[in-house]
Parts: C-alpha cells; structure tokens; sequence
C-alpha cells in the first residue's frame, strides 16, 4: 500500500439542470478536475451514481463517460451505493492507486433527479432502503427519515424548532458558495413556519433533489507535487456497513455502520475526532446530521443536536460542518454527493473556501451515508507540506 | 440566449384590427380555502382568492357563443355572413370529434360559406386562432375572421392547480383596419419541444412537471416571445400602457412581466387571475378584453400568452379613437367578475361532474 493523493477536484453548480445531460454534466466536472490536476489521461475512471438506471434510463455509465471524456479504452465502471456512491467510487478510486494497479485514477459523482416527475423520483429514492422489508411496506425514504427523528425527539426530549440550527448553518454557509442550490440563510422563524412534509421533517429539515456533479483525480501522494501545488493527502480510507432495514438494528438510534467507517478511517490516519478541523458530514435530514455528528464521535449518544444548539458547528466554531452548505443547501444529487463533501473539504484545505474559509484547517472528514446507514464511507484528507 | 429570429414577425399585407371583442365568464365561484378545506384540512396557502366555476348547462360551446355575440355587438353591424372562420382554441372541447366551431358559427349566423375548426396548444389555443385569423383577413381572402380562447379547465382534484382551474375566455372579431377599435402592429412567436404540462387521449385530468412548469416552460418562452416582438418593433416596455400576459396564478405574470421591465401599474389591469382563475385557453384573451375596456385611444398594449407544450404568442396593438363609443355596446368584462354567486365544493363538484348520479 502507498499513499494517495487527491491532486485536482472539479464541480458543477448544484441545481435543476433540466437542459444539461447526465452525460454532459459528469463531463464539465471531470473536465475541470483534470485540468486542476494538469493531466489528460488516466488508469481508471470510478463514476459513483445512484439513480441513472431508474430516473435516466441509463446504465453502463464507466464506458459511457469515459468515452464522452476523450478516455476511451481505460478501465471504467459506476459503483452504486444509494446516496453513499459518491465516497464509494472514490474508495474504489484509492484502492486501485493505494494497490498499485494504477497511477492517476478519476472519480466522478454524477446525478440527475430532477426530469422525473416527483412520485417517480421518491419511488426510486425508495430503492436505498429495503425492498422487501421497508419500500413495500409504503416507508418512503423520507418517511424512514421521519420515524428516526421522532424517536430521536421522543428519546432525548428534543421538540422539531431544537433542529433549526443545522438548516441555519448549512443556509448561512451556501450564501457564500457559488455552486450551492440555495444560496440564501433562512431564520428560526422561517424554519418554525416550513411546510411539513412527513410529521415531524419539514421541508427545511431536508435536502433538496437536484443534479450536479463533481470529480477527484487520484495519484500516489510520493509523486503528487508533480502535478499539484497544493496536494491533498488521503490519509485515511475506510467503509462500515449496517443492516439496510431499521428493524434489524440493535437500536436504531445508532449508526454502527458509521461508526465502524469513522473508527476505521480515525485509526488508519491516526487521529482523534479532536484533530478534525473541518467535518463535511451527510445532513440530507437533519436528523441524519444529528446521528452522524454522534456516530463519527464528537458528541455523545444523544447529544449530536447538543452540539448544534450550543453553537459548535459555525465556520469559526469547534466542530464546523457543511461548510459550503451541505447537504441542505448546496444541494444533494445523490450518487454525486460523496464527492462533492470531499471537493469542499480539499477547498478548505487548500485555503480556497473565500469567505467559508475555516482558519488554518489542516485535516478534513469527509462522511457519505447510504441509505438510512447500511453503507457508510468516510475519508481523512490532510494538507501536505510542500 | 432566446435565438430569437426578429425577421420572423408576423406582419399581413394589409392591416389588420379588432373590430369587437367579447368575454365572458360563468357566475359561480369557488374560494380557493375550499379547496385547501378539502384537501389539505384548511392548512395550505392559496394561489389566487377564487375562481369561476362554469354551471351545469354550460360548456365551451355555450361560453364561446355568448363571448362571440359580445364581439359582434361591438362590430358596428358587421355583417356575420362575412365572417370567413369561426376558429375557437379550448383544452375542453366538449367533443373529442365533432367542432365546437360549427355550433358556434351557426348560433351567429356565419354558416354556410365559412371555414369552422378548433384550435388545440394548451392555453395559447386561443392567440393561435388569432394568428390564424390576422393572416386570413391580411392576406385579403378574407373580409372577417372569428378567433375565440374559451376553457373549462380540468384539474386533478387534489392537485396544486384545483385551485385555479377555472372558466371563460375571450372573443375577437378581426377585420380590416378601417373598422378597427385596435389595429395589430405585429405578432411574434416562440415554441420548442418542452413538455411541462400535458393530458392524454381518454385522460380526466391534465399531469404536468412540478417546478419544471416555471422557468425552462412558462418564463423561457413568454419571456422570448415578448422579446422578440419588442425588438423586431424597436419598442420598449415604456411604450405600452397595458400589457398581459397568460395567468395561470398570481406569481408568473407579475415576476415575468417584472423581469421584461413592465411596472404592476401596466399589468394590473389585465391581470384577472385572483379573481377569476386561470381560464386556460382563455387567460391572456380575457385578460385582454379587460383591458380594451379601459385603454384609451392612441395607447398601446402588449399581449402575451403561454401553451403548454410549450409556445407563447405575443401581439403589439395600437387602440383607436372607435373604441371609446363601441365598446359601451356589449357587457364589460368587470360586469361578468361583479355578477357573482359563491358556492361550496360539494356544489362545484357536482356542477363540474366529479360527483355524478
């Protein structure tokens, strides 16, 4: 095994890109990645997608983007893992150049959910959670989401305004990013009055459905200051998973899957929780954004929310998360969001996250959940002296 | 970014004008907060306040007859058996085959030598007709055509647009210039293959795209139309007194008419929607009917409209001193918002056939 380095990341705006092919926009990402990175070919191309079968009418995506990218020929294939395909492909992309079976290895997130009516989308979203066991009972993932935040709140004496804080910061921080959906802050009393969806989410306790797309160019970290001037390191790499059902769990107010992923990721990089200076972590519910605050360990069982309302997840604050909006409001195009968190992350720690810029942040955590926790990835990145 | 071609205006040989213009809008209401009673326990906001409900002996042939007779009273004796085509744009033709266009030209008096047909584009069904009839009579073929836009709009019960799908329209009688109360200055178009809203063979009720309806529907293509016609004129929104544009709630035609530069005090008179609905087929038509009753001579006005699928058609008019006296001769559009009768879901189910016996 040897060290990988992340030495290009690219994006597109996140948003409802009804005139842009699924095809067209995996290529703006992956074309903007490797032009940071400097190069023009690559071993292999990992494209994490969720929903292109069911919503596009279009599987086979390795060969197809590599083809459409000029790639041709390479070894190329989409990794699936619900929401979690993002940090999946990426996994697979540091396999392959951590193993040695290639040199420069691309991943791109890629997602389009927005040219399906609303009842198809939901459906297919369904597909996350398990068949038999959830999806044909009627539980909408939403409606998996809705049943852990209640029981959160039941649990632990939350009421639905204590979760306000999460939509606030992710808001606040999309304002200042240019590829973020809504680029707008929201108040308390704006999320008090939100419409709401399935009892208790409301619509500010989620994440939109939208497109987008983002890339990584992978390379062995010894070479990297070859291509990039500001590497960044993957120094830790690693999936957990869980049961997709929520019955199956031993307790379904506990993520074991990401805590597996954390726990593996923290040992690899050998780091604390502590030595984070930026958390990119998977918000697409709030209540989602609660467990994984507990589940990656930096707050105790129960007291994920704790953290948000006792204002320690700002930019400037001791645990800042979605920086560039997460999952709330930057936008979460599903298979794509994995990648998107690590871009942001390596913006951050880069210096180039403008007015989000979290000060001196040296390493990142970047957290993609699939599903409501069967699928968990989670990468360490760390900024490389030059 | 519209790919506009202004060389493509519609202008005729001869020139072309309203000789009376007719609406008509049936008498009962529905309150939007009886919808949202319904169907969403009271708790949902509402797009517009009310809108009309056609009663149970009325439909698209009925509707259209009484908004034509409005127009021929305002023709200054126009003899109808001039009148070369009866063309009526509707998404609710009361047969899926058989004219409502022959039953109308009948009832005026238009038949035999005459062409009869309806029209079909969504909610710009209507502006369509009145392409058709600009270029029957500017071509000189044709002494009068009829051009009608008159629904009885479908929706899902349930659905975001039960609250505004609703009935009436507008009749326009074209003729010569000299007859004229408002004379056409040009007519632009805009459509592409963009299906946002749509309603198959045998189908109830019409489907459509959610937010896909707004921006890559609705606003690309009035907004393009709009543009297109200004530009090949070398007009600018300062140069319209009125404009209109198709209403399908109280948001769209304010942001877009926003957005080309136009002020609400232009807009709001032709903007009938919180009163009315959205008449489909008649939205922009009757907007306009309300604002030939106010415009004053010499003024100008833009009209705008939008179908599904998706297409806008936008018109320049010019309005002439004859109007002043003409159009005192049919009832107001005002007059058919003021006569008025509230009823409750339960009555408008069982007037529009969603309860049957």
């Amino acid at each position: 095994m040897r060290d990988v380095a992340i030495i290009g990341v690219g994006q597109t705006e996140v948003g409802e890109h009804w005139d842009v092919s699924l095809r067209h926009l995996a290529l703006h990402a992956l074309q903007s990645a490797m032009t940071d990175a400097s190069v023009t070919q690559a071993d292999m191309l990992y494209v994490g997608n969720m929903l292109s079968g069911e919503l596009d009418g279009q599987e086979h995506l390795g060969a197809l983007i590599a083809d459409f990218a000029g790639l041709r020929g390479i070894e190329a294939f989409k990794i699936e893992a619900a929401c979690g395909s993002g940090a999946a492909a990426l996994r697979m992309g540091y396999v392959a150049v951590a193993g040695e079976l290639a040199n420069v290895a691309i991943v791109v997130g890629v997602e389009k959910m927005t040219d399906t009516l609303g009842p198809d989308t939901t459906a297919a979203l369904a597909m996350a959670a398990d068949g038999d066991y959830e999806a044909a009972q009627g539980a909408s993932f939403v409606a998996i989401n809705a049943l852990l935040m209640r029981r959160y709140m039941h649990e632990y004496g939350y009421s639905r305004a204590d979760f306000a804080p999460f939509a606030i910061n992710a808001h606040r921080n999309a304002v200042n990013n240019p590829h973020a959906m809504f680029r707008f802050p929201v108040t308390a009393e704006r999320f008090a009055k939100a419409k709401v969806i399935c009892d208790p989410i409301s619509l500010l306790d989620s994440s939109p459905i939208c497109d987008g797309a983002a890339a990584v160019v992978l390379a062995p970290a010894e070479a990297a200051h070859a291509f990039s001037a500001a590497p960044i390191r993957i120094a830790g790499s690693a999936v957990g998973t869980d049961t997709l059902a929520l019955h199956d769990r031993r307790d379904p107010l506990v993520l074991d899957g990401a805590i597996l992923s954390a726990r593996r990721a923290y040992q690899q990089a050998g780091i604390e929780p502590e030595d984070v200076d930026v958390f990119e972590f998977h918000d697409a519910f709030s209540i989602m954004a609660a467990l994984s605050l507990e589940a990656a360990g930096f707050a105790e069982k129960g007291k994920g929310l704790r953290l948000a309302l006792d204002g320690e997840i700002g930019i400037k604050d001791r645990v800042p998360v979605a920086t560039m909006g997460g999952l709330k409001a930057r936008g979460h195009p599903v298979g794509a969001t994995g990648v998107y968190q690590v871009v942001e992350a390596v913006q951050q720690l880069r210096g180039l996250a403008g007015a989000n810029q979290v000060p001196d942040a040296r390493i990142g955590l970047a957290q993609n959940i699939g599903g409501s926790g069967a699928t968990v990835t989670t990468h360490v990145l760390e900024r490389m002296n030059a | 970014m519209t790919n506009n071609d202004t060389t493509m205006i519609l202008k005729p040989d001869h020139e072309v004008g309203i000789i009376g213009y007719g609406a008509y809008v049936p008498r009962f209401r529905l309150p939007a907060t009886e919808v949202a009673r319904v169907w969403a326990g009271g708790q949902a906001g509402t797009p517009i306040r009310e809108k009309s409900v056609p009663g149970p002996d009325e439909d698209v042939v009925t509707m259209a007859i009484e908004a034509a007779r409005n127009a021929l009273a305002r023709a200054d004796g126009a003899n109808p058996a001039l009148i070369r085509a009866v063309w009526v744009g509707s998404e609710s033709h009361p047969y899926a085959v058989k004219p409502t266009s022959t039953i109308v030209a009948e009832a005026i008096g238009a038949t035999p030598n005459t062409q009869a047909g309806d029209f079909e584009f969504a909610c710009k069904a209507g502006t369509e007709a009145l392409q058709a009839a600009l270029g029957f009579v500017g071509s000189g073929m044709a002494r009068y055509a009829l051009a009608i836009g008159m629904d009885t709009a479908q929706a899902r019960p349930g659905d975001a647009l039960e609250y505004t799908a609703s009935a009436g329209g507008g009749a326009y009688l074209v003729g010569p210039a000299e007859e004229a109360l408002a004379v056409f200055e040009g007519s632009f178009s805009f459509a592409t293959d963009t299906p946002d809203f749509w309603r198959r063979a045998y189908q109830h009720y019409p489907s459509h795209g959610g937010r896909f309806t707004g921006q890559p529907a609705y606003f690309k293509h009035a907004t393009a139309a709009a543009q297109g016609l200004m530009q090949a004129l070398g007009t600018g929104p300062a140069d319209y007194a009125y404009a209109i544009f198709h209403q399908p709630n109280a948001k769209f035609p304010r942001t877009v008419a926003r957005q080309l530069g136009f002020t609400p005090q232009q807009i709001t008179p032709g903007l009938l929607v919180n009163e009315i609905g959205n008449t489909y087929a008649g939205s922009s038509l009757i907007g306009m009917t309300a604002v030939l009753d106010v415009v004053k001579p010499g003024e100008r006005v833009l009209l705008v409209s939008y179908g599904s699928g998706a297409g806008s058609d936008a018109f320049s008019l010019r309005a002439r001193d004859a109007i002043l006296d003409r159009r005192e001769r049919a009832p107001k559009t005002r007059d058919y918002i003021a006569r008025r009768v509230e009823i409750d879901y339960a009555t408008y189910a069982r007037f529009t056939r969603k309860l049957r016996q």
